[in-house]
């Protein structure tokens, strides 16, 4: 689970890693009152949705008046957002930060995330904070540098010296700068996090160290033990249709084909993506309707993929296991009644009483249902049905 | 021989009487495998299923012998679990549960390996060796005796290509799930240098997907340690990037851990890649045909 700004810079706040003065509204009559409480001479106005690329795409910006934030955040408030994440359907802004301007004397990137390869986290940190800091792991991947946290010890001060040298800061900003990454750790390991990430971390004229941006993935499988934090969730920044999936038990992801797929199981559902392709077709989704595939989970699948009106064509493929095909036949059958169709539906099956599956399908004579004889014949029919 | 488990392994269940370790606990039994008793802890002394239950794994491995622990407790309390089967000096942990917080993975994995445990999952569908013993949830009637070493991120594909490879005419020795978690216990490199001196395997297949590198690791441990043959296939290659695809490790970071690049390592390290899922088998069978004919 992704989480705004505004709600990691609190969290920072309470772990008392420094940030600067700000304030969250949703009205931009707030605006100036709020800007009057932080104080200052120059405000930034950001807007909060969960994307990168906010800067680039004019959601960050620079306030020297009252009467600016205002027009500022009246101006961002409920406009779309398109970033370079975010796709070129954009997010509306509903919610701007106005944080008070700082003095910064230099900036740095901070992260930290799992190595997957090393089973540990990782600090990842660079002397070039800013924008672009994709662009420097891959043209100087020598400027980022990398040190890894093995838990059974947890972050030391030599970690931080280490990083600290590795990135040039001044000798007197050392012992600030440690304590800094010290905290940052410490929030990783105590809110479950799977990332956290500082770009910028600056220094100020006034001394201090300062998150300017924040961002913090959380382990979805850790949020049960974190109320408070499951409690972050902005439901409008989840895709509606993926969400409304999960409470069925469905997995599922909207790409930009049209064969429509039902799969069970994460690793075949993916194949299956990928055995469309293969046949010179396009996947609309991945689906994994999971191990206990049943007339309920398949209609609301039907139903789901259906809400996608590029899908032509519409590609089960089941491999019955403890759960046996014919009553997964059955499942489906009962399904076709349930929801309108539409579209072909190709169904294979394979595994546990397969034939007596496909045999109940093909006795029930529905038009549009056809029975593929493998994985392969499946792929291609579903292909070609989508072509017509 | 096979790996890992065979008709003498003696099995105990953590989380033994929940819905699913009963009822896969009695598909075990019925397909033979020594499952020896139980573990629920405020349960010792009952019997469940005709065997005993007890309140730690201590206990059970003292009145057992069991060697391997199969584990289904809810995922809040996984890493207690596979910890206190560590410390109760079991060898062999099939851990099914699926959505384990990854800190606390790390953590059991870390305990484990110091107390000489090997861990399998979590999120996995667990191991066969084919007649001889099953640890797991998987359909059983789909697994033919052979000499293919299966090792599998994906349950279903697991299934699908032991079903592959029976139709192909081939078999498995031993079949084995190893999750598609970001942090897993055993991993690719691990299992195939035990196909490597196991007897009974010819020739290995391994099923992977887009997240992380553990398909990289195995390329590379590939081209300096094993000699059999070895296909793979990746699964994922047309998914899109930063998103998850169902398992929690499935995920394209930036431009790190893409199928593409995941074949590209394989291929290179002489790994028979097949691009299509429907071909996994046909590949297996005819990589087979050739090794024999250089025998």
């Amino acid at each position: 689970m992704n989480i705004h700004e505004y709600q990691v810079k609190k969290i920072f706040d309470e772990y008392n890693l420094p940030i600067p003065k700000g304030s969250i509204i949703n009205n931009y009559h707030d605006a100036i009152n709020a800007a009057i409480e932080i104080g200052g001479k120059m405000w930034v106005i950001k807007a909060q949705i969960h994307s990168g690329g906010r800067g680039l795409a004019g959601g960050v910006k620079l306030a020297h008046s009252l009467k600016e934030v205002e027009s500022l955040c009246k101006d961002m408030l409920g406009s779309k957002l398109v970033t370079n994440q975010t796709g070129p359907q954009g997010k509306i802004v509903e919610k701007v930060y106005i944080e008070r301007g700082v003095n910064i004397l230099y900036e740095l990137y901070i992260a930290i995330a799992l190595d997957r390869s090393i089973e540990m986290p990782v600090i990842i940190a660079s002397g070039e904070g800013g924008v672009e800091i994709e662009k420097t792991a891959e043209e100087h991947p020598e400027k980022i540098i990398k040190i890894a946290i093995d838990p059974t010890i947890g972050f030391q001060d030599f970690h931080g010296r280490e990083l600290a040298f590795k990135l040039n800061i001044p000798h007197d900003d050392v012992p600030r700068f440690v304590n800094f990454a010290k905290i940052l750790y410490k929030i990783y390991m105590q809110d479950d996090a799977e990332l956290i990430e500082i770009n910028p971390l600056v220094k100020t004229k006034n001394g201090n160290y300062l998150a300017l941006d924040g961002k913090m993935g959380l382990d979805d499988s850790a949020l049960y033990r974190h109320r408070d934090l499951e409690e972050l969730r902005d439901r409008h920044e989840e895709n509606q249709v993926e969400a409304e999936a999960k409470e069925y038990g469905l997995s599922y992801v909207k790409l930009e084909g049209n064969v429509g797929c039902m799969v069970n199981g994460a690793g075949l559902a993916m194949a299956t993506m990928d055995i469309i392709s293969y046949s010179k077709g396009n996947a609309a989704n991945f689906l994994d309707v999971g191990g206990g595939a049943n007339a309920n989970t398949v209609s609301k699948g039907f139903e789901i993929i259906l809400r996608d009106k590029n899908v032509k064509s519409i590609f089960v493929n089941i491999f019955g296991g403890i759960v046996r095909c014919d009553r997964i036949a059955n499942g489906i059958l009962e399904a076709t009644k349930n929801v309108h169709i539409g579209v072909p539906v190709i169904v294979r099956l394979d595994g546990t009483n397969a034939q007596i599956g496909s045999k109940l399908l093909k006795e029930a004579n529905i038009p549009n249902l056809i029975v593929a004889s493998n994985l392969e014949d499946g792929a291609q029919k579903a292909v070609n049905a989508a072509k017509e | 021989m096979s790996i890992l488990v065979d008709k003498d392994t003696k099995v105990i269940v953590q989380g033994f009487t929940g819905r699913e370790g009963s009822f896969h606990s009695q598909q075990c039994i019925d397909y033979g495998t020594q499952i020896v008793g139980g573990v629920t802890p405020n349960k010792g002394g009952e019997e469940h299923l005709g065997l005993p239950i007890f309140n730690t794994v201590k206990e059970a491995i003292e009145q057992t012998n069991a060697t391997v622990s199969l584990i289904f407790v809810p995922p809040r309390f996984v890493a207690d679990a596979i910890m206190e089967a560590a410390s109760a000096k079991i060898k062999l942990a099939v851990v099914i549960t699926e959505n384990a917080p990854v800190k606390d993975i790390q953590m059991a994995k870390d305990y484990a390996t110091k107390n000489g445990m090997q861990i399998l999952g979590p999120n996995c569908p667990g191991i066969i060796t084919a007649d001889e013993c099953k640890i797991g949830i998987m359909p059983a009637n789909i697994f033919k005796k052979g000499n293919v070493g299966v090792i599998s991120k994906s349950g279903t594909l697991t299934y699908e290509v032991s079903h592959q490879i029976a139709q192909v005419g081939l078999g498995v020795s031993t079949a084995i799930g190893i999750g598609g978690d970001p942090i897993i216990g055993l991993s690719f490199k691990d299992l195939l240098l035990m196909f490597e001196y196991d007897d009974n395997t010819d020739i290995m297949v391994i099923i992977g997907e887009i997240g992380g590198d553990l398909e990289i690791q195995a390329a590379t441990f590939i081209e300096k340690n094993i000699t059999k043959p070895v296909v793979a296939f990746i699964a994922g290659q047309t998914a899109p990037k930063g998103k998850r695809m169902g398992h929690a490790g499935a995920i394209i970071s930036g431009s790190k851990g893409s199928a593409k690049e995941k074949m590209e390592a394989l291929e290179k390290a002489g790994v028979i890649v097949v691009v299509s899922p429907a071909d996994i088998g046909k590949a297996i069978k005819e990589s087979m045909d050739k090794y024999i004919r250089v025998m």
